[in-house]
């Protein structure tokens, strides 16, 4: 989120759209029955079905799944054409006004340099024009046919209401209100804030959903005021931690990259990302990358990164592929060329696409490991439940060894809220049985590996001989160890920049932020934006203290959120040129004639001048982007694609198949169904009634909804006579599954392009073990293909049919 | 706001409530009313009508309200089927005493759909048609807050009091002989808490309070719905049954059976006053006792009586009848 839940109180206008925020998100929900009850703010819901969400909502429209870039676009064409623009914010604070690139274009659903036979882009023209200074071009008159804003303008022609109802079946008066409640949010003193999760993100263009309204809320002049933002309502608790802390196969913690194969040495590796500034004056805060990236390196490898050693840079993997993400993983275990797999508080036999290919990788291991607080279908994967898990046990050679773990409620530690804010809990119970902390477990792991290493030399010893281990007790690293080694330390004095004499920091405490942060070995930063939460005032994640003097939900002394305490991110951008809030109802920082102040940490340095430094320091611009550049593999504008099963073809280019530059494996593409065999559409989602796979293992939550079902219109019941509450059967390409039929009005049929489209919502909580009725995941039916930028798989739109179920195959 | 000392209820469940043990605070002493002539309180404290407000335009139909009266009340529900419906369990039992129910309704007057989501329990009803109808004294007792509570050590498992119910809402548990439904967690409210449900519900669409202040912040949600455009937006508080401690904000509160049948006027069963009610002479309830019974029944199938339990009701009833020769309730409303 680029705002925090209790700000959500501030908005005039709730957008749920690509999520379903009452259900999968009920307690943060909370906020937006707060800003409806004492704030008068109006709920849009914008989704496949009539959710519990949109049971709450002012206004309601469908769409048909995996078509919302061209909702988004419309209304990004609707706002220009009717003037709803914040004019000021926008030619302040965006690219609009800077020049692109002649070479750069669009035409047939592509943009310039697309290469049918990589599947990929040269993004080469997708570039500013540069002067002889290195600085882009602009014009701030907006007039330049190249500028960023005529770009747009054009880019987004297409895409008229009639457009709209075309593509996505929503009906062009609902496009409309909705698009009159949206252009209010133009005005300087009214906020929209987009509330969003998986329903954007599980798509193969999930990134360039995300785009999409990041850009209408750029024009509308929402990003970094009260009340707005861009909310990424993430998926679990601890969700936002995990990507914090570089959980992910190409990232290190704080969003710092692990090397690729190209970047063979430190040079070649920082050159790419000290990025200069775009425009003079501008801050580009990723020029501080090489303090983060060695106070990394010194709380990894402390004495052994060594300056003379360009801080053990050759210690870190080099990617010989953008990322082992886990389509890849599975793919290459498909292959038989994965040996063992740990799989860590993860039940991927459910939570990945196609079930049919995980079951088979999981069964070409040697070994796989599973740490996990409940029993887990993955590591039961070899055992046969009849229909629920039909598979052979004998046929399996794969050895499972489960390393019960203990769950969060018997954990110390901090969990990361949507919101970046790391609050601190402790444990409310010993674990269970066997069932040891996931700390301990690795640290067990890691001295025994370390113990092999030291007795048998090996390949390549160095990264696990020297890997720093201060705790006090080594086979215990405690929470609170861990989260000081986070924060940082000063490993010798350091001191003012500008005056040396001046200590900020003695040698062996704890940094302040990282701010104190050097690349010359004097400091060690586990994780640079979590710098702070743990200093020499203590650990900052336990405060407990919910003030707030500001009256708009800041609570800066609840908790501690990253970067720096900072609550809502961008939020210079709250206040105008001349930095004077551009709603003083809504003031959450001013300028005073020398230095930022307000109710929360500036997002700027405190004396940056306003009209001088803008707002989005941590682009080279300062500005934001309405243009992304070449930083997206899919287009610097997002455009029109149809998932990868669809039931109608690509307006713009009806040989386009899916996002033209996501990611295939040809054992995948092999998979995919078409609409003639398999004529509805599906998509996933979660109830409220259970978390993931995890709660139905509790007796209460399983009672609440005990059994499996599908949703489906009433009409399509009647083409299919099927019963509410009838068995039925639903299939795909790669899979079939039995199901509850639960017939609703919530889901109508939708006309796209000119044919009659259903869609058939289908559940994900159900399984073989656990105190619920035995069931399936949508992953039974879903293809493997993930999203072009991140990979995540496309859970949210794909093709199946559906009978009533004849026989017993339900338990 | 909590259990302040000059305060003889707690207020809200939306606060912080009192994490020091304290002695109950709400019993016998309190007891303004009883079935069958079952004991009173000779001296009642007056204390403050309490409400638990629902309000369906906030709920979301989260069901975290059912899994907190589960866990506060260590009930059992059963895991049991989906038959192409939200609702689960199917219907209240006598392991689940709050069910949200679900309506698809497709609004005629402005072409738009609905899903209107009922939090369905037990009303407590100033003059509680269940405690009419009980023959077992003191199985049902009323507080001089308004909550209704069914004391089941009392309860002789007849099921008349879900005769009496004109809300449908108790149930017979067939395993315990008791008839089951919410206490409006009379055992939290006497030391300072809110009711479960309220406590855990997400949205604050359940908020608890004295029925003052609950109809004053109904009031406040009425005016928020009518500006956006429900004019038919009102409290639910059914004068029929002399109103109710639980009450409802509904967008269409001139048509409050659109929400899964809450009933538009409820009152007690005529057959229910008839056999009980303070209106008629004691002699006539009791000699016409057998054959409103078999009107009962026929008319409540949930009831599930017995003949055996008939028979004892009637013993029952005769017996208080002939022992104290009183109407066999207060009489107070």
């Amino acid at each position: 989120m680029t705002n925090s839940w209790t700000d959500i109180k501030n908005t005039d206008l709730v957008i749920v759209m690509g999520g379903n925020a009452a259900e999968a998100h009920p307690c943060g929900f909370k906020w937006v029955t707060e800003a409806k009850h004492h704030r008068g703010a109006k709920l849009i819901v914008v989704d496949p079905r009539f959710t519990r969400t949109a049971s709450v909502s002012d206004y309601y429209a469908p769409i048909r799944p995996g078509t919302d870039i061209t909702f988004l676009m419309g209304m990004i064409r609707w706002m220009i054409e009717n003037d709803k623009v914040q004019w000021s914010y926008v030619k302040a604070f965006t690219n609009a006004s800077f020049l692109v690139k002649e070479e750069f274009g669009w035409s047939d659903g592509l943009f310039t340099g697309y290469d049918e036979e990589k599947r990929d882009y040269d993004r080469s023209s997708w570039e500013y024009q540069l002067g002889e200074d290195g600085f882009a071009l602009t014009d701030p008159t907006l007039q330049h046919p190249r500028c960023v804003w005529n770009l747009l303008k054009a880019h987004v022609d297409a895409y008229t209401p009639e457009m709209v109802e075309r593509v996505c079946g929503t009906p062009k008066e609902r496009f409309l209100k909705i698009a009159e409640m949206i252009g209010e949010c133009s005005s300087p003193t009214k906020t929209m804030t987009s509330m969003y999760a998986l329903g954007w993100t599980q798509h193969s263009k999930g990134s360039q959903n995300i785009r999409g309204m990041a850009m209408l809320q750029l024009i509308l002049g929402n990003i970094g005021v009260p009340g707005g933002g861009m909310n990424a309502l993430r998926g679990h608790s601890n969700i936002q931690g995990l990507t914090d802390i570089g959980l992910m196969s190409n990232l290190i913690p704080g969003y710092l990259n692990i090397p690729t194969e190209k970047e063979p040495d430190w040079e070649t590796y920082m050159k790419s990302r000290q990025f200069k500034p775009l425009l003079p004056g501008q801050t580009s805060y990723w020029q501080n990358y090489s303090k983060f990236m060695v106070s990394f390196q010194k709380s990894m490898w402390g004495d052994a990164a060594t300056a003379e050693n360009d801080w053990a840079y050759h210690y870190l993997p080099k990617l010989d592929v953008p990322a082992y993400d886990m389509l890849r993983m599975f793919e290459l275990m498909d292959q038989g060329k994965v040996n063992l797999y740990f799989c860590q508080g993860f039940n991927p036999l459910l939570a990945l696409s196609n079930r049919g290919k995980n079951t088979s990788a999981l069964s070409k291991l040697k070994l796989l490991v599973v740490m996990d607080p409940l029993q887990t279908e993955t590591a039961r994967f070899w055992e046969n439940h009849g229909a629920f898990n039909d598979v052979d046990p004998s046929a399996i050679q794969t050895e499972v060894i489960e390393l019960p773990t203990s769950c969060f409620a018997e954990d110390e530690g901090a969990l990361v809220n949507s919101g970046r804010w790391l609050q601190w809990h402790w444990a409310a119970a010993e674990p269970p049985g066997q069932a040891k902390h996931d700390t301990w477990i690795m640290a067990q792991i890691f001295l025994r590996v370390r113990e092999l290493y030291a007795a048998e030399g090996g390949a390549f010893p160095d990264p696990i001989l020297n890997l720093t281990w201060p705790y006090a007790d080594p086979s215990t690293p405690m929470p609170d160890e861990l989260a000081r080694e986070m924060n940082g330390t000063a490993l010798a004095d350091v001191t003012d920049p500008a005056d040396p004499t001046k200590v900020l920091t003695a040698a062996g405490k704890q940094v302040k932020s990282f701010a104190e942060l050097r690349d010359d070995g004097s400091t060690a930063c586990g994780c640079w934006i979590y710098s702070g939460c743990f200093n020499e005032d203590g650990n900052n994640m336990a405060r407990r203290d919910n003030s707030d003097p500001s009256g708009l939900g800041v609570h800066s002394n609840w908790a501690w959120s990253w970067p720096l305490n900072r609550r809502t991110l961008y939020n210079r951008a709250s206040a105008d040129l001349d930095g004077k809030p551009w709603d003083p109802e809504r003031a959450l920082l001013s300028w005073n004639g020398e230095r930022w102040e307000g109710f929360d940490v500036p997002d700027i340095a405190p004396t940056a001048k306003p009209g001088e430094v803008m707002p989005f320091i941590m682009n080279p611009e300062g500005v934001s982007r309405l243009f992304s550049r070449g930083m997206m593999r899919d287009g610097p504008f997002p455009t029109h694609m149809e998932p990868f099963e669809s039931p109608v073809q690509n307006v713009f280019n009806d040989r386009m198949r899916g996002n033209p530059v996501a990611r295939m494996f040809e054992s995948d593409a092999a998979t995919l169904g078409t609409s003639d065999e398999f004529p509805f559409v599906a998509t996933s989602y979660r109830l409220t009634e259970h978390f993931h796979y995890w709660t139905k293992h509790n007796k209460v939550n399983a009672a609440m909804q005990p059994e499996f079902f599908v949703e489906i219109s009433e009409e399509l019941a009647a083409e299919k006579g099927i019963q509410r509450g009838g068995k039925v059967r639903v299939w795909s390409k790669r899979g079939e599954v039995w199901a509850k039929a639960l017939v609703t009005k919530r889901i109508k049929p939708l006309t796209c392009d000119g044919k009659t489209v259903h869609v058939v919502g289908i559940p994900l909580h159900w399984g073989f073990v656990g105190a619920a009725k035995k069931g399936w995941g949508p992953n039974s039916l879903t293809p493997a293909v993930g999203d072009a930028n991140i990979e995540t798989p496309e859970f949210k739109a794909f093709l199946v049919n559906i009978e009533p179920a004849t026989g017993e195959a339900l338990a | 706001m909590t259990m302040a000392p000059d305060l003889d209820s707690p207020r809200t469940a939306v606060a912080n409530p009192p994490v020091q043990p304290m002695e109950s605070n709400l019993g016998q002493g309190d007891v303004v009313r009883s079935s069958a002539g079952g004991p009173v309180a000779e001296n009642p404290r007056d204390l403050t009508d309490v409400a638990k407000l629902i309000d369906v335009s906030k709920c979301i139909g989260c069901k975290a309200c059912q899994t907190a009266c589960v866990e506060w009340n260590d009930t059992h529900p059963e895991i049991g089927i989906n038959v192409g419906i939200y609702e689960n369990p199917l219907d209240l039992t006598p392991e689940m005493y709050t069910l949200m129910r679900f309506t698809e309704y497709d609004n005629p007057d402005t072409g738009d759909f609905e899903w209107l989501i009922r939090k369905d329990g037990c009303m407590h009803c100033v003059d509680p048609g269940c405690l009419k109808a009980c023959p077992a004294p003191g199985a049902i007792v009323q507080y001089s807050n308004g909550i209704v509570d069914f004391i089941s050590e009392n309860c002789i498992g007849c099921g008349y009091c879900i005769s009496g119910c004109p809300f449908d809402i108790p149930r017979l548990s067939p395993t315990q002989h008791v008839v089951k439904k919410c206490t409006l967690c009379s055992d939290r409210v006497a030391v300072g808490q809110g009711p479960a449900c309220a406590k855990a519900c997400p949205t604050q669409a359940i908020t608890f309070g004295t029925k003052d202040d609950m109809t004053a912040l109904a009031a406040e949600r009425i005016e928020d719905l009518k500006s956006r455009g429900y004019d038919n937006a009102g409290l639910y508080d059914p004068q029929g049954v002399g109103g109710t401690h639980v009450m409802y904000v509904l967008h269409h509160a001139d048509k409050p059976s659109l929400y899964s049948g809450l009933p538009d006027d409820p009152k007690i069963s005529d057959v229910v006053e008839g056999w009980k009610g303070p209106t008629k002479p004691v002699g006539i309830a009791a000699v016409g006792l057998a054959a409103v019974g078999a009107a009962a029944m026929a008319l409540f199938t949930r009831s599930r009586v017995t003949p055996q339990d008939e028979a004892e009701a009637t013993e029952l009833v005769q017996e208080e009848m002939r022992g104290s020769g009183q109407p066999d309730d207060r009489g107070t409303v």
